[in-house]
């Protein structure tokens, strides 16, 4: 069995919140009174969970509480988990940045952290200076990094400008720079976070393969922070699911991007306030929400799953249901449609029209590459032309679709906004 | 897994205890290579992409020179006990620089550093010893200039060594070390009231006043000279050093009464602002990016 490279045990981290600037002195120094009597300190309320959304009532807020896991050498493991979650909080207990407020880590070898790509370099100096200075930064000592210079320069791709001041690169060669040294450190343990979502997608997938080389090939702990689905799955073994500065789930990858995507923040969407309506309105839409292919109501799904959309309506005016013409169409970003799923065509017709009454619409296979669609809304009596419109609302939703392997070749798709369905190349010789 | 191959850990993180768990030198010794590329970055790094470059170590020192001789010298007619008025001034302002530029720029270590510290760890300390040696190479750039002008006038004949010549680079350790510890008590000040670097940045600035700088330490010992100000003089630990530095540089200079004993509580005092300036920093260092 291998040996345990991190042992996290009952780890919390405590932060005071608001603005503490002004009367401090005075704060302090009743606190300090406080204490040297051995009185409890006044200032202190019982602390609240770290749930954003609500407002506290208490000064302080738990950012991590009570988190307790072990990664042995040679694991990589992915820790996902919505903003605010914690995941960089623990990241930065974890490389020292901050202390945790109880608990221990303990730690085999050296830890290194790349929470941020060129940590410390500085623009009057040139790249090579940089490769020093932030090689150092990251705890190689010279010799180290003289030793890998020319294989820092190459895989940075910057071998032209090396003796330019940093200063004149573009924001992409100075990732590339950075992500450059980072890849040739040697720590036993590395921690990294969502640093692979900057530069180009070539260099992405140079990224991507040094990082998968640096935890299969060489046998390294690797723990990787990051909210791309696709590169968890791909690089990690186990994941670690953080919600509200708890860990929630702790287990193979598959079933921690699962887990994670069925997390809460699916509730319903109240489509109520919505006033940017256009139709006559004895029809309308009152919510949608997502069920997964387990029946849970989420907000996010991997591309290739099942998923229902419900549609709650409310109803003004009695309405013949063979004349409804009910529409969902699922946008990219720039409001083009990518899918439609249209009534009349699909020979739907509802058995009746209800106050209150849901239309459902399943989707037995989402194939989409991963990116955040937005669903439109569409009604209409009769037919479709502008004085038939009953309820139209853009943006009625949106939905996150995480990428997948859809054609089963290993490799995730990329991020554009498309659907994606059945199809083979072949080489044909004439 | 067996409970004896868990024993031997490399890094154990835990809360953060007072000051008395034990200040990391090991860990120092490793970062060493980066103390020496953060020193070469903040002396190569100042002075890219001007004309004058390196020339402006000289130019500083030689302006503020001038504008004393004008000011506290022809104008005010100070004195300067017979010491040629360019020597005695620049002495002075090199050595106030070295000082006043350590106290600075220690003190603000952690707000001028806090987006490094918030991502990566490193003993916090190799920044502040990495001022220390650069500043130090930057004094030793300015002693030259003043070793030039010394040997001028050692030539014409107006000035000499003093006897107690070894004590000089006793009085630019003292100073240079006064400025590192102040800093060092003023950044972990500065990380919960930020008042302390106002404070400091003008407070440094009158301090010089205090300081036999613009004045020969004779003015005070002179007849009729207010004894009040004499005391709050000599109280200021920057005293004693500077007026060690004059002695040993220049034969001419007036040797006060209670030399060696100001000298003497400017040691004293420099010790024990160390001890206080790396307890208070080692305390802060761990913490202090939750404050900041």
């Amino acid at each position: 069995m291998s040996k345990v490279a991190i042992e996290v045990k009952d780890v919390s981290k405590e932060y005071r919140l608001g603005v503490f600037g002004t009367g401090m002195l005075s704060t302090d120094i009743k606190r300090w009174w406080y204490k040297i009597r051995g009185k409890e300190d006044p200032f202190r309320l019982v602390t609240a969970e770290n749930d954003r959304t609500k407002a506290s009532e208490s000064e302080f807020v738990w950012a991590l509480r009570d988190i307790n896991f072990s990664v042995k050498q040679g694991e990589v493991l992915g820790i996902i988990g919505r903003n605010g979650a914690g995941k960089s909080t623990l990241l930065k207990v974890l490389s020292q940045v901050t202390p945790p407020s109880t608990g221990s880590i303990k730690a085999r070898g050296r830890i290194a952290s790349l929470l941020e790509v060129g940590t410390g370099m500085h623009p009057e100096l040139t790249g090579r200076e940089n490769i020093f200075l932030n090689g150092s930064i990251l705890g190689m000592n010279k010799a180290e990094i003289a030793s890998k210079l020319d294989e820092i320069v190459e895989f940075s791709g910057c071998a032209k400008y090396i003796d330019t001041p940093l200063k004149r690169y573009s924001s992409g060669m100075k990732v590339r720079l950075g992500f450059a040294v980072a890849a040739f450190l040697e720590p036993e343990i590395l921690i990294v976070d969502e640093v692979l979502a900057v530069g180009d997608a070539e260099f992405q997938k140079k990224a991507i393969g040094k990082m998968k080389d640096v935890s299969k090939g060489e046998g390294r702990t690797v723990l990787f922070v990051s909210h791309n689905m696709g590169s968890i799955r791909a690089l990690c073994d186990r994941g670690l699911v953080m919600e509200q500065g708890k860990l929630a789930f702790d287990g193979p990858v598959d079933e921690a991007v699962k887990a994670y995507l069925s997390q809460a923040n699916a509730e319903e969407v109240d489509l109520h306030l919505r006033e940017d309506r256009v139709g006559r309105g004895d029809f309308r839409f009152k919510s949608i929400r997502f069920l997964n292919a387990e029946g849970e109501a989420c907000s996010e799904v991997l591309s290739g799953q099942a998923i229902t959309m419900q549609v709650q309506y409310e109803l003004k005016k009695a309405l013949d249901p063979k004349k409804l013409i009910f529409t969902v169409n699922i946008c990219d970003v720039y409001e083009q449609m990518v899918l439609s799923f249209i009534s009349d065509e699909m020979g739907f017709v509802a058995s009746e029209l209800v106050d209150g009454g849901m239309l459902e619409l399943h989707i037995p296979a989402l194939n989409l590459r991963g990116g955040s669609y937005s669903i439109r809304l569409f009604s209409a009596h009769g037919s479709t032309g502008a004085d038939d419109l009953q309820d139209v609302i853009e943006q009625a939703a949106t939905l996150d679709v995480h990428p997948s392997d859809f054609w089963g070749s290993g490799k995730t798709t990329r991020p554009m906004y498309s659907a994606l369905c059945a199809g083979e190349m072949k080489h044909k010789n004439t | 897994m067996s409970e004896k191959t868990q024993e031997h850990w490399d890094i154990v993180i835990e809360p953060s205890q007072s000051w008395r768990d034990n200040f990391d030198w090991k860990q120092i010794r490793k970062y060493r290579d980066l103390m020496w590329l953060l020193v070469k970055r903040d002396v190569v790094a100042v002075y890219k992409q001007t004309i004058l470059g390196p020339v402006w170590f000289f130019i500083q020192p030689i302006f503020t020179m001038a504008v004393y001789i004008l000011v506290f010298g022809l104008i005010a007619d100070l004195g300067t006990d017979n010491v040629p008025m360019p020597l005695f001034y620049l002495s002075g302002v090199i050595l106030w620089g070295y000082f006043s530029t350590m106290l600075t720029t220690t003190g603000s270590t952690f707000i001028t550093n806090q987006a490094l510290f918030s991502k990566v760890y490193f003993p916090r300390v190799i920044v502040p010893l990495s001022l220390l040696y650069s500043n130090g190479l930057k004094f030793l750039i300015q002693f030259i200039l003043f070793l030039a002008v010394f040997i001028f006038y050692a030539l014409k004949g107006q000035v000499s060594l003093g006897t107690h010549w070894y004590l000089l680079p006793l009085s630019v350790i003292l100073m240079a070390f006064q400025g590192l510890a102040g800093g060092l008590i003023v950044s972990a000040l500065a990380t919960r009231y930020r008042d302390v670097n106002f404070l400091v940045k003008f407070g440094v600035d009158l301090l010089r006043y205090a300081t036999p700088i613009v004045y020969p330490m004779s003015l005070l010992f002179a007849d009729g000279s207010n004894e009040t100000l004499r005391y709050i003089i000599m109280a200021n630990p920057m005293t004693g050093v500077l007026d060690a530095f004059k002695v040993a540089a220049f034969d001419q200079s007036f040797v006060q009464p209670y030399f060696w004993e100001t000298l003497l509580y400017s040691t004293g005092v420099t010790l024990l602002m160390l001890i206080i300036g790396i307890a208070s920093f080692h305390k802060v260092e761990k913490k202090f990016i939750d404050t900041v």
